[in-house]
């Protein structure tokens, strides 16, 4: 179970995997800037809320709630972090002082802000969605290609390496046995097979990319065309308008504090 | 002896591959295992030396059931050749590859240099001891796999789709190789959808579809049934097909070698002349 | 027919590809993998190219389509031409309208993630527009026969599928000739019927030109007009089927000739002669029919 796991796409369609995939990045990126901007906790914690509608219309509750889960260890460490660094290289008064609990409470929640909103983006964005998004974005093909090839051959090659295992513990290699040093070395025999295919198969690759009219042309064309539709638009808008929200509230309106709107 | 008693296996991903096999492979059997890609029989082989573990039911070799040992045990008696010789070799030379089981199988340094030398004859690849399996050509790398394979003397030697990827004549010798080592007492278990291969070596045949057993019995009898051939997608060897593909002269037309047609047709002839 | 002696097509008008005294080495090796070769494959026919491994068949297969010496390197003596063009004058891209190349691992040339975007990938290169680009990837589609699987993601599908993307993925170029590189090797046998299938249609229907590299004899030798054998990268059998499989030396160098020609070959050397040669189980029972029915 990783926070990773929260980043592989499943096919499924909704408003949300619909939408271009343009328009959801941009989002994404408005909300991890406003995350930035803010260090208080009410704001953050208000945040925290506004990709849940999109997780639930998406209809990836399970795999958002994994990949959180996933990400709980990280936010661990941050707040340990934070809580310890604050406390010796600032003059905090006691420990522990609700100002500091809070502080580090806000920026663990800021990394869980952008953990989120980012797993959103992966969960519902198909991995050609995202190459075609790049390509359209005068990205270098070249660099488009590599991305989506690469997503392609993912399960590939953990489907070779899950063979190259068992045939190798057919021959007797038992993985597990061993110290630690040992342990590492009883990975050899997987590694180079696995290597070597890898470089065998991107030879192929290559001569069957040649044989198709790779690199015929400066200008390619595309079989699929994003297209920004309605739903885009109204996520832009809903975004620029959070952007501005968020820039002019840093600029103009100090946030109180939880510990300080408390003691009124 | 394996024996498999109502065994089901699901995959992760919820695909059910295999529903309730029951089967037994004596000691000394060659047998076929015969059916389209995904009908599950590399699945069922994969139980046989534990590299799969029975989602319901059991495996059983020699008394042990596969649950209660690692692969590592099983495989001491299991040896079991993957489709793809580059999916196990890595080593710098051949006789290293040769070497690498009988290592994790803690066998003694004069006791591996001994069954090296042996695979590598057996395999007449002695020439190439030196060199590094990466080199050599495709069905040399295949007879290296093998031997990495048979130098711990298995008691049954399971072959994935050996014919794969073969021309004509590797695939003769190989062929010749596997029916040899039946010969000498071993348990063969080829996983195979080569139909002219299986003809050619008259085994066992089981037929597999859609994670079921079809039908078992010898492989004249199975791969002249053009029923059951067609319920497991694949084709009935050439020669039957010649064969049916004639009136009925009161001949017999369960025919897979193509000698035995010939000796059928030219009696034919000299009764009719 | 003589057997032993290559024997050249004699009509070269209609010659879609033709080498000359062809020899390559690839760059860094000591010997040559082709060793003088000298073929015409004529427009419209179906060739079944064989030998066994190492013969020259695959690097010969990339002598027609530009990968050698453009891709590969090494050093090329002698001439290729394919379709009027001389292969060393040309790019790869160029000469990839003319001639598709299909490959023996359907894995490792299908890098799309779906199979319509796959199919059009060599449109997209070649710039076509996109209105023209749908419609041939939906042709191509339709005449492999796998509309349904469009959407599908390549890998999910089963190998025969799978090669049945890649022949699309060529035809959608719309090329003059399609090689085909040991295409069922991973198949089973009704995966495999079902590539020679489409193959033959694409041939008898659009006129494709077909090279076909194969061991498996005994299911494509029906549909080949042409069987071109090579051993030590040299071509040593050259004509038509029943010579080809008839012939003394196919059997020497290991040709998996048909059970149906081996049948025939049995039956004459006990005394009894067919009076054809059969390449097919279906012609062996007609010929056999027909000298049961004589005596």
């Amino acid at each position: 179970m990783s926070m990773f796991e929260g980043f592989r796409f499943r096919r499924v369609s909704s408003v949300v995997h619909l939408l271009d995939p343009r328009a959801k990045f941009f989002f994404v990126c408005v909300l991890f800037i406003t995350a930035i901007l803010n260090s208080k906790l009410p704001p953050l914690i208000l945040l925290f809320f506004v990709p849940l509608p999109f997780v639930l219309m998406a209809g990836v509750q399970r795999e958002w709630i994994r990949s959180m889960r996933g990400a709980l260890f990280f936010a661990f460490i941050i707040f340990l972090f934070n809580f310890l660094f604050t406390y010796l290289y600032t003059e905090y008064p006691q420990v522990p002082s609700a100002p500091l609990l809070e502080r580090s409470i806000a920026m663990t929640l800021r990394f869980l802000v952008l953990v989120e909103s980012f797993s959103v983006f992966f969960l519902t964005t198909s991995p050609d969605h995202l190459g075609l998004a790049l390509e359209q974005s005068h990205i270098p093909y070249e660099f488009c290609f590599a991305f989506t090839t690469a997503v392609r051959f993912v399960p590939v090659l953990a489907e070779e390496a899950q063979t190259i295992m068992d045939a190798q513990k057919a021959r007797g290699l038992e993985l597990e046995r061993g110290n630690f040093l040992k342990r590492v070395r009883n990975y050899i025999p997987i590694l180079i097979p696995l290597i070597v295919g890898a470089i065998r198969r991107s030879l192929e690759l290559a001569e069957a990319m040649e044989s198709r009219a790779w690199g015929a042309s400066e200008k390619r064309t595309n079989l699929y065309v994003l297209k920004l539709k309605r739903n885009d638009y109204l996520l832009v808008l809903i975004s620029v308008l959070m952007l501005i929200l968020a820039v002019y509230v840093w600029l103009y309106i100090p946030i109180p504090s939880l510990t300080i709107l408390l003691s009124f | 002896m394996i024996e498999v008693r109502d065994l089901h296996f699901t995959y992760p991903t919820g695909v059910e591959a295999l529903r309730g096999i029951n089967l037994t492979v004596r000691d000394g059997e060659f047998l076929a295992i015969m059916g389209q890609n995904g009908a599950g029989k590399t699945t069922l082989v994969k139980h046989f030396n534990g590299l799969l573990k029975p989602t319901a039911g059991e495996v059983v070799i020699d008394g042990v059931s596969t649950r209660d040992a690692s692969v590592a045990q099983i495989a001491r008696n299991v040896g079991f050749v993957f489709q793809n010789p580059d999916h196990q070799l890595f080593c710098e030379t051949v006789e290293e590859e040769v070497a690498f089981a009988l290592r994790n199988f803690g066998f003694k340094e004069t006791a591996i240099k001994n069954r090296v030398d042996w695979a590598l004859n057996l395999l007449d690849i002695k020439r190439y001891r030196e060199t590094s399996p990466f080199m050599l050509s495709g069905g040399e790398r295949k007879r290296v796999a093998l031997a990495s394979v048979l130098a711990w003397d298995p008691k049954v030697v399971i072959l994935d789709e050996p014919t794969i990827g073969q021309d004509h004549r590797q695939k003769e010798k190989l062929r010749q190789f596997i029916v040899q080592l039946n010969a000498q007492k071993k348990t063969v278990i080829v996983v195979t959808h080569d139909v002219e291969f299986v003809a050619e070596s008259n085994p066992q045949v089981m037929l597999m579809s859609g994670g079921e057993i079809v039908a078992e019995g010898d492989a004249r009898e199975i791969l002249t049934d053009q029923k059951l051939v067609a319920q497991a997608s694949i084709v009935s060897p050439e020669i039957t097909q010649i064969l049916s593909g004639l009136p009925d002269l009161g001949i017999q037309k369960n025919v897979i070698d193509v000698h035995e047609a010939t000796s059928i047709l030219l009696d034919l002839l000299e009764v009719a002349s | 027919m003589i057997e032993g002696s290559p024997i050249t097509v004699a009509n070269e008008t209609l010659a879609i590809i033709e080498t000359r005294k062809l020899v390559y080495t690839y760059s860094g090796a000591k010997k040559a993998a082709l060793k003088g070769v000298s073929v015409t494959i004529e427009s419209g026919e179906i060739v079944i190219l064989t030998g066994p491994s190492g013969c020259g068949k695959t690097t010969l297969c990339r002598c027609f389509n530009g990968l050698i010496p453009h891709f590969y390197g090494g050093k090329i003596e002698g001439e290729v031409v394919v379709a009027g063009h001389k292969v060393v004058d040309q790019t790869i891209y160029e000469l990839a309208r003319h001639v598709g190349l299909v490959f023996q691992n359907p894995e490792n040339q299908l890098f799309a993630l779906s199979v319509e975007k796959d199919v059009a990938f060599g449109l997209e290169n070649l710039a076509v527009p996109r209105d023209e680009m749908i419609k041939r990837v939906d042709w191509a589609l339709q005449m492999t026969g796998i509309e349904d699987l469009s959407e599908r993601p390549p890998h999910e599908l089963s190998g025969g599928q799978q090669q049945r993307v890649a022949i699309a993925c060529v035809l959608a170029m719309q090329p003059d000739v399609m090689i085909l590189d040991e295409p069922t090797s991973f198949l089973d046998p009704v995966g495999a019927q079902k590539i020679f299938e489409v193959i033959n249609e694409l041939n008898k229907e659009l006129g494709i030109t077909i090279i076909l590299v194969e061991h498996r004899l005994d299911l494509a030798s029906k549909y080949a007009d042409h069987v071109v054998v090579m051993d030590e990268g040299k071509v040593v059998l050259d004509g038509e089927p029943r010579g080809v499989f008839n012939s003394e030396k196919a059997r020497l160098i290991g040709v998996g000739v048909p059970k149906a020609t081996r049948l025939y070959q049995i039956l004459r050397e006990n005394g009894t002669h067919l009076s054809g040669v059969p390449v097919t189980s279906e012609e062996a029972s007609k010929l056999l029919l027909e000298v049961l029915k004589r005596d």
